[in-house]
């Protein structure tokens, strides 16, 4: 397997648009959210790899039937949303190991960034930049609704709308994710460097800002560790992310 | 004769088929210091949530128009770890440092160390006052409370309830008070709503606060002296 600069540059962007949507998250203790939307993303990859075409496409169509699904299951019944995540969630994952051919399933899972094609990073790029972008905008109203959803309703905030922006967002992230760390492992990249900096972090400024920096920088150094290894690039970004996060916890503040 | 801010009519709101609060009329004229006084679960809290249009209801709510409303929750910061410094929280709103610091000082708050100090770190006095600060950033027309003291000491509580006349009167604002402290009406109130899901009594304090209203209120017996300011 080859690793080229658009590798790089594709994994540089979507790590670090993970690590900035990561850090919300963990403020709405949807931490694992990330890790039950990957599952969902796994028949789609497995029908993209079947009939040849974008595996982030894939993902990203079933990744919207799932959370459709959710919301229209929290309509018919009385469970915990969390419940209905966790149906989807087995439901998906067992039709996508039906679906995605044998020899394909281990690069479902744990990604294969060498397969990411010049215009795959030039599209990753693009939607990794509207992610911060929109990340951004939806930021600070997410937060204030975190801290009091009367105080952010009394302030005019939207917070159904805002929440579905975030939803969608966070689709497009594990959609394209997928593609460098695998479904099974997308919910790290979004989780791990963000946890890590929130360790570091004594301010939202810094909390962002390393979030970004680590998920990049995770990505960059476990692309580095799969050329001197040869190990799966996927699992090698996640450890590179943890590793972070035990130092993170040394300097914790 | 100063101008109708707010008036309620009919007022009615329902959970799960349950009736919150039950056909409730009341006028509230400008600069009016209104304080909602009922026992525990009596629809307070519903009461000024609804005006600030966050739950459902049945009836009239009519503010004036183009108000300015600030709303002082009582339940703030689930998440006491929150890297969340206090300008960066003043930041959500489009104001500058200096303008932090002039809002700061008008709730008591003059040392600037405290920009950044992250917001789950402050005493509950402390956060009380910041979010006093966060709500006049806009200039409101009317200031909403939910108890402002609850969870504060008795000597803070005292402060508080100082800052909020001081408040008052730099500012020539209205403000909607709920609060279990029956002393705090006669030094703060204009009028007073006694709420137990129907308007139990209204009207000025000195007329409305008698003996058999407040047993009505509270529903038993209950040792009161009136305050001779």
């Amino acid at each position: 397997m080859d690793i080229n600069l658009f590798n790089f540059i594709t994994a540089i962007f979507v790590g670090g648009a993970a690590g900035y949507l990561g850090s919300l998250m963990i403020t709405k203790r949807m931490a694992l959210v990330g890790d039950a939307l990957g599952h969902v993303a796994l028949p789609g990859m497995g029908l993209a790899l079947l009939l040849g075409f974008n595996v982030s496409l894939g993902a990203f169509v079933f990744l919207l039937l799932g959370v459709f699904s959710v919301w229209f299951l929290e309509r018919k019944s009385d469970l915990p949303t969390e419940t209905l995540v966790g149906v989807i969630f087995v439901l998906s994952l067992a039709l996508g190991f039906l679906i995605t051919p044998e020899p394909e399933l281990l690069h479902a899972l744990v990604g294969d960034i060498s397969r990411v094609s010049l215009l795959d990073a030039v599209v990753s790029v693009i939607l990794s930049v509207s992610v911060l972008f929109v990340v951004n905008k939806i930021y600070k109203k997410i937060i204030l609704a975190s801290l009091s959803e009367d105080l952010a309703i009394s302030n005019k905030i939207d917070i159904k709308k805002n929440n579905l922006i975030y939803l969608l967002v966070i689709a497009v992230i594990v959609a394209l994710g997928v593609k460098v760390v695998g479904s099974l492992l997308i919910g790290a990249l979004v989780i791990v460097p963000a946890a890590a900096s929130r360790n570091i972090s004594r301010n939202m400024r810094q909390y962002v800002l390393r979030a970004i920096f680590l998920g990049s920088l995770s990505c960059v150094l476990g692309i580095g560790l799969f050329m001197i290894t040869g190990f799966p690039v996927g699992p090698l970004i996640i450890l590179t992310s943890v590793f972070f996060f035990i130092i993170s916890l040394i300097f914790k503040k | 004769m100063s101008d109708i801010i707010l008036e309620v009519k009919n007022l009615s709101v329902r959970f799960d088929g349950n009736k919150v609060i039950d056909d409730l009329s009341f006028d509230l004229r400008e600069k009016d210091n209104l304080v909602i006084l009922g026992p525990n679960g009596a629809g307070k809290t519903v009461l000024l949530k609804t005006l600030l249009g966050i739950f459902p209801f049945q009836g009239n709510i009519r503010w004036r128009e183009n108000i300015k409303i600030g709303y002082v929750p009582q339940k703030f910061l689930a998440d006491k770890n929150i890297p969340l410094n206090i300008e960066e929280f003043f930041k959500f709103k489009k104001i500058n440092s200096e303008e932090i610091a002039a809002v700061l000082k008008s709730v008591g708050i003059k040392d600037k160390t405290i920009f950044s100090k992250r917001i789950g770190a402050l005493s509950s006095g402390q956060l009380q006052r910041i979010l006093i600060a966060w709500a006049l950033i806009d200039n409101p027309d009317i200031l909403l409370f939910d108890e402002p003291t609850a969870g504060i000491d008795i000597e803070g509580e005292e402060t508080i309830y100082n800052l909020l006349s001081q408040i008052e009167k730099e500012r020539d604002l209205t403000i909607i008070l709920i609060t279990h402290d029956l002393s705090v009406v006669y030094k703060f109130a204009d009028s007073v709503l006694c709420l137990n899901k129907k308007a139990v009594c209204q009207g000025p304090p000195q007329e409305v606060l008698k003996l058999e209203n407040l047993n009505q209120l509270y529903g038993g017996e209950i040792k009161f002296y009136q305050h001779g300011h």
